[in-house]
Formats: structure tokens, sequence, C-alpha cells
């Protein structure tokens, strides 16, 4: 009896702080995006960001893509070739890839790839007190550190992931044409006859949007609200990846649901 | 208030868990003047900068800076104060990413429109009055303690501000590179009129150059003056820590579980 | 160089390949065409039967694209679906009595809907409704049809190609 109350205690006290950590990542959005350094400084910060979180996954992002799309190609042709309809093996890639597997998976690397190493660096910044001497200096590391990271990764990850897109689509065509030798002018015609731009192109896009704030929020509120000791920033990239790997596909979901759920 | 109290505290008191590090604490840091904040290790003085700058809040009780009460001002209100005061870090907390001269610059990029090569004989000079401008390119981890500390300093001076809170400037540092610091400290406090608030455990170099001296233990102001006041004052718990003496009142041993129990055990 | 220009210039490289990934993924991955983009008009046709056509499958004449179905709604009095199909606004030329059919492109392969103008001299217009239409093939109603033919008729030539017995069953109805 005692031991269940201390549980139900226990299992009460998970929820506040869980409550109060989500409170607290609203408030360090709000606080970073609120005011944004001035235009000048805001770009330079930027650029050394997308570096960081854009440039550096690049070569991760374009592997996977390309393996994926030779994959999705080989055993795309396997299913497609008993029906006899190879041709339609270009339609399968692209659509597989532009709404479901390019979003999720350039987001899943994201979030292990940037994602992590944004939890670790802010993490070492407070627990080296830098950030409070930044804040000491006058210098808000909300808007100095923080806004300038959010940013890079809500425009890096879509890029990436419409770069993963394309090296997956052409990943496949390496491997359906060039390789098994589906015709060439029915695969591409086929893809472009079923691939709508609007509905399929751009909803990845969308997605891929909305991943890359939600993986770049939860890896930069993890570094700042970590414990400043090296189990808490190590606890806290697991979190990072643990959460935003969740967050990915629980959104998915629901963006699937909404985007093409109606046919 | 009187125009010459640069820092006022008043009733100040903070916990930390459960542990009170500060009870109802008056302190007074006049302008232009150098005060030192002595005490045993672990008593609250990294803790009371915190306060003044603004970074941990009082549970109770009000300060002051320059006018500014810090528990009425905006955020950003908080942060344009800053601008005006720099700290030196008891961990030095450059910023590791950067180089030793990109870190002293940096207060003056983000809050000046200094063209590049006055900022370049601004932190030339700052390095040059800390004798470290031939480490300019270094990294920070490529630095030794002393010298980490010693960049930290000069990052704290670069913006010339009202006043500079130093968090044990001293220690780590060879006697002359000491030398040389206590003489800095004295001289931008002379030259400038800087307010400076000096954190050390190092009782002569402080009693040397401090204008006035606090010193605190147990979450009390115990003792309070000029440094040949306290120096010759007879309190056992004041000359205990001047003199540096192992034995009096103030223990030595951060309190147990058990020494408490014992202490109660002795009480009844 | 300097590191700093080598970020800025990789950066820029990466920004540029996101550009030129978004114009591949418009232009040849989904075919996005300044005709994508061009002005229709919708023009309705009632089916008894759809079949798998969707919203978005392709309209077309002699297998050539000239709009698609933009909307399918359910006519609860005529128990018939009312399809809306939007076509490209230069194709003005559509004659009141076309019609229209529902094809498959290959054995198992997407509906679309194939229009046969007519020989009158009016033109559909915006909002008109197409009387002639041909439903969708179901395969095996058409081959339960076809086996009872076979045993009245005992007609056995039964061993026609999936293309050939849709053209056949046009070719019945027409
Ligand atoms: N983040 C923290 N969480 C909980 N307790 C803390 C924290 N930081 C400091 N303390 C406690 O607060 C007390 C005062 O710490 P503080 O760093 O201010 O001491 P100090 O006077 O600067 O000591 P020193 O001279 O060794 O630097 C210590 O007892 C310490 O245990
Ligand atoms: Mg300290």
């Amino acid at each position: 009896m005692n031991n269940f109350l201390m549980q139900l205690n226990q299992f009460r006290n998970n929820i506040t702080e869980s409550l109060a950590a989500i409170g607290r990542a609203a408030l360090l959005l709000i606080q970073s995006l609120w005011f944004i350094p001035d235009s000048k400084k805001i770009i330079s910060l930027l650029i050394k960001q997308i570096y960081q979180e854009g440039v550096l996954s690049l070569l991760i992002i374009v592997l996977s893509g390309l393996f994926i799309g030779m994959v999705i190609g080989l055993e795309g042709y396997n299913v497609l070739s008993g029906f006899g309809s190879e041709s339609a093996l270009g339609q399968m890639i692209a659509l597989s890839i532009l709404r479901e597997l390019g979003p999720v998976v350039a987001a899943l690397l994201f979030a292990g790839r940037a994602g992590s190493a944004l939890t670790a660096e802010i993490g070492h910044m407070k627990t080296t007190e830098q950030l409070a001497s930044m804040e000491m200096m006058g210098v808000d590391p909300l808007r100095r550190i923080i806004a300038p990271r959010l940013l890079a990764g809500f425009i890096s990850l879509p890029i990436l992931t419409m770069i993963f897109s394309v090296v997956g689509i052409w990943g496949g065509y390496l491997v359906g044409v060039r390789w098994l030798g589906v015709y060439e002018g029915s695969f591409w015609s086929n893809m472009q006859a079923s691939v709508e731009f609007g509905e399929d192109v751009f909803n990845g896009i969308i997605k891929s949007l909305v991943f890359g704030f939600i993986v770049t929020w939860i890896a930069v509120f993890q570094g700042y609200d970590s414990k400043p000791t090296s189990l808490g920033i190590s606890n806290a990239t697991t979190k990072t990846v643990v959460f935003s790997s969740l967050a990915i596909l629980a959104m998915d979901f629901i963006l699937t649901a909404l985007m093409f759920g109606d046919h | 208030m009187f125009k010459d109290h640069f820092v006022e505290i008043r009733h100040l008191s903070f916990k930390r868990e459960d542990k009170l590090i500060f009870n109802d604490v008056d302190l007074t840091i006049n302008r232009g003047k150098i005060t030192a904040i002595m005490g045993p290790s672990g008593t609250g003085k990294t803790t009371l900068l915190k306060l003044i700058g603004g970074q941990l809040k009082p549970d109770q009780g009000e300060i002051t800076i320059d006018g500014n009460n810090l528990s009425n001002i905006s955020r950003t209100q908080l942060f344009k104060l800053r601008e005006r005061i720099g700290m030196l870090f008891q961990s030095g907390a450059l910023f590791s990413d950067l180089t030793v001269f990109e870190n002293v610059a940096f207060p003056m990029r983000e809050h000046t429109q200094l063209p590049n090569d006055i900022i370049n004989d601004l932190v030339s000079m700052k390095l040059q009055a800390v004798g470290l401008r031939g480490a300019k390119d270094l990294m920070p981890s490529e630095l030794s303690g002393g010298m980490a500390r010693r960049v930290a300093l000069a990052r704290a001076i670069a913006l010339d501000p009202d006043m500079i809170m130093y968090d044990e400037p001293f220690t780590g540092q060879d006697p002359i590179t000491k030398g040389v610091l206590v003489k800095l400290i004295k001289l931008l406090n002379d030259s400038l009129n800087i307010t400076s608030i000096l954190v050390s455990h190092d009782v002569q170099e402080t009693c040397s150059i401090a204008d006035f001296i606090y010193l605190i233990a147990n979450g009390k102001v115990i003792g309070s003056g000029t440094p040949s006041e306290l120096m010759n004052n007879p309190s056992l718990q004041i000359r205990q820590f001047m003199q540096g003496l192992p034995d009096g009142p103030v223990p030595f041993h951060y309190p147990t579980q058990q020494s408490y129990h014992e202490a109660m055990l002795h009480h009844e | 160089m300097p590191q700093s220009k080598i970020i800025d210039i990789s950066v820029g490289l990466f920004l540029l390949a996101g550009f030129i990934a978004f114009v591949v993924l418009a232009l040849k991955i989904s075919g996005l065409t300044s005709e994508s983009w061009q002005n229709t008009y919708s023009v309705y046709a009632r089916f008894e039967n759809i079949g798998g056509l969707k919203t978005r499958s392709k309209v077309t004449i002699g297998g050539v694209t000239i709009g698609k179905v933009s909307d399918i709604q359910f006519d609860k009095e005529r128990y018939q679906a009312i399809v809306t199909l939007d076509v490209f606004e230069d194709i003005d030329n559509l004659t009141t009595d076309t019609s229209a059919a529902i094809l498959t492109a290959g054995l198992l392969g997407e509906k679309y809907i194939g229009l046969t103008p007519g020989a009158d001299d009016t033109f559909l217009e915006s909002g008109d409704i197409i009387e002639d239409t041909q439903s969708a093939l179901i395969l095996e109603e058409f081959i339960g049809r076809f086996l009872f033919k076979a045993v009245q008729k005992r007609n056995d030539s039964g061993n026609s190609s999936a293309n050939n017995t849709s053209n056949a069953n046009i070719d019945e109805n027409n």
C-alpha cells in the first residue's frame, strides 16, 4: 500500500516535471525567436550554423538517400515484375520517397547527426559557464546562441530532405533502369504522370519543415536545460535522439493522415 | 539611497535546495572603490556575485545596482545593465570555440560598431595588460589554468565597464603575475574610477588594495571594515580567518550529516 | 583560403544544391510544365460505376492528357457517381455529344477517363454534363458476363488478352 502510494507520488512528480519541461521549452522558443539579433549579425551567425547543421550532415544524407533509393528500386522491381507492371517502378519509388521516406529518414538522420551535436555543444557551453559569462556580458545567449541554431535547423532540414529525395530517386533509377532494365521512358513518364507537385512534393517539403522545427527545438532545449555535468550532457544527448525520433514518427502519422488521408 | 552606493543589498536571503546560503544579509558596494568579499570556501561568495549579476533571483530581499532594483526591471533592461558590468568567472568561462583574441574581442563586437583595426588595437592593449599579447592566436584549450583566467580578465575589462566583479583573480597565478594583477586591478580602479568587487582568499594581496572588506560566513556578514580595522579586530572568528589559523570558531569541514548529529548530541 | 571563406562558399553551394533539388523535383520528377498551371474549366459526367477512379486521375483524348478529375460526388437520388473533370481552357471544342469512358492503363494500372468527341457542332461549356458515359470495366463482372455469354452462344473464342477484352467491351457498348 505504502509502495503503491510512493509509486503514485513518483508518477505525479514525473508528470509535473514533464509539464514543467514543456513550459520551459515553450518559453525558450518564444524568448529566443521574439527578438532575433539584428539582421547583419544574424546572417553571419546563420551561415556558420547552416554549415554546422546542414553542410556537415550532407554526406550521410546523400549516402543514405542513395542506398535507400537503390533498395526500393530492387524490392519494388521484384514485387512489380510479378504483375508485369515494372513500368510503375518509377511511380512507386518517387511516391514512397517523396511522401514518406525522404522526410522521415532525413529527419531521423538529422536528429542523430545535427540534433545530438547541438545538444552536446550547448550543454557543454552551459557546463563550462560560457552561457553564464555571455549573459554577464549583456549578450543574451537565447538570441546569440539559441536563435541562430533554431533558424539554421529550420532551413537546413528541408534542403537536406529535397537533396535526399532527388538522390534517392536517382538511386532507384540506377537500379531499376540501368541495372534491371526497366524501360527508361516509361520509368519517367509513369513517375511524372502520378507525382503531383502540389500534393506530393510540396507536402513532403511541409513535412520536412515541421520535422526540422521539432528536431532543432528539442535538441536546443535539451542542451539548454541539461544538468551542468558530463552525465547531464550525455543524458540530454540521448533524450534529444529518442524524443526527436518519437516526435518525428508521431508527427509523420498525423501529417500523413491530414494530407493524404482522404484518398 | 546615496549616490555613492553603486550596489545595495538589503535583507537578502537565498536558499539552495534546503541549504540557507544567505540569511538576511545587508551589503553596500561604494562607487569607485574596491570592495573585497572574503570568507571560507563554500560560503557563497560566487553565489553572491551571481545574485548581483541577476543570474540568480533572491528568495527575499532586494538588490539595487546603480539605482536599478533587479527585481523590478525587465529582461531587456537587465541585459542592458549588464553591458556596464564586467565579471571574471572563477572558472574563466572562455568561449572554447573562439581564439584568445576573439574571446577578448567578443564584447566589443557585440556591443560596439568599432571598425576592425580599432578592435585589433584595443584587444592587443587588453592582452598586453594581462601579459598575454603573444597568446592571442591560441585556443582556450591550449592555455594553462592561470593563463585562461588572465584572458578572462582581459575580456571582463574589454569594454571598460562601470563595475567589475573579480571572482578569485589571483588563484593559480605565480607570485609575479599576482603582483601584476594586483596593480592592474588597482590601476583600473583609480584611473577609470571603476567600482570593483573582489572575491579572494589571498588576505595579503586583498588587504593591500581593498578599500573595504566584508567577511561572510554561515550566511551572515561576520565582519566588515577597512583592512586595518579587520586586521586589528579582536573577534576570534575574524582573526581566525584573517590570520589563517586552522582552529577556531569557523569550521574547516563542510558539515556532514554525522557531525550534525554529533553537534545535536553535544547540545543535549 | 581562410576558414571562414570556405564555410561561406560551402554554405552557398549547399543552398544552391537545395535549389537545384527543388527544381529537379518540380520539373523532372513531378513533370511540372507550364501546362500544369493552365486554367481549366469544369464539365461533369455521371457514371454507374467508377471502379478505382480517383481525384487527380487523368482525363485524355486519344491518349493525350487534357485535364484531370478534380472531384467525385455521389448522387443520392440516382445512385450514380458525379465526376468533375477539369479540362484545359484551350481545349474548348469538345462537342456536346462527347462520350466519356473510364479506362485502365494496362491490366492492373491506373484508372483514367478517355473522352471521344462526337459530331455535333455545339461545344461543351463550363458546367455542362457529358451524357454519354461508359462505366469502368470491373474485371470480375466482365469475366462472369463473358462466361455466361460463352455458354449461351456456344461461342468459344475466349482466349483474348486483357487489352482485347477491354476494347471488346467498348465496341460492344458502342
Ligand atoms: N548549482 C548549485 N546547486 C546547489 N548548490 C550549489 C550550487 N552552486 C553552489 N552551491 C552551493 O552553494 C554554496 C556556495 O557556493 P559558492 O560557489 O557560492 O561558494 P564560494 O563561496 O564561491 O566558494 P569558493 O571560495 O570555494 O569559490 C556551496 O555550499 C555549494 O555547495
Ligand atoms: Mg566561488
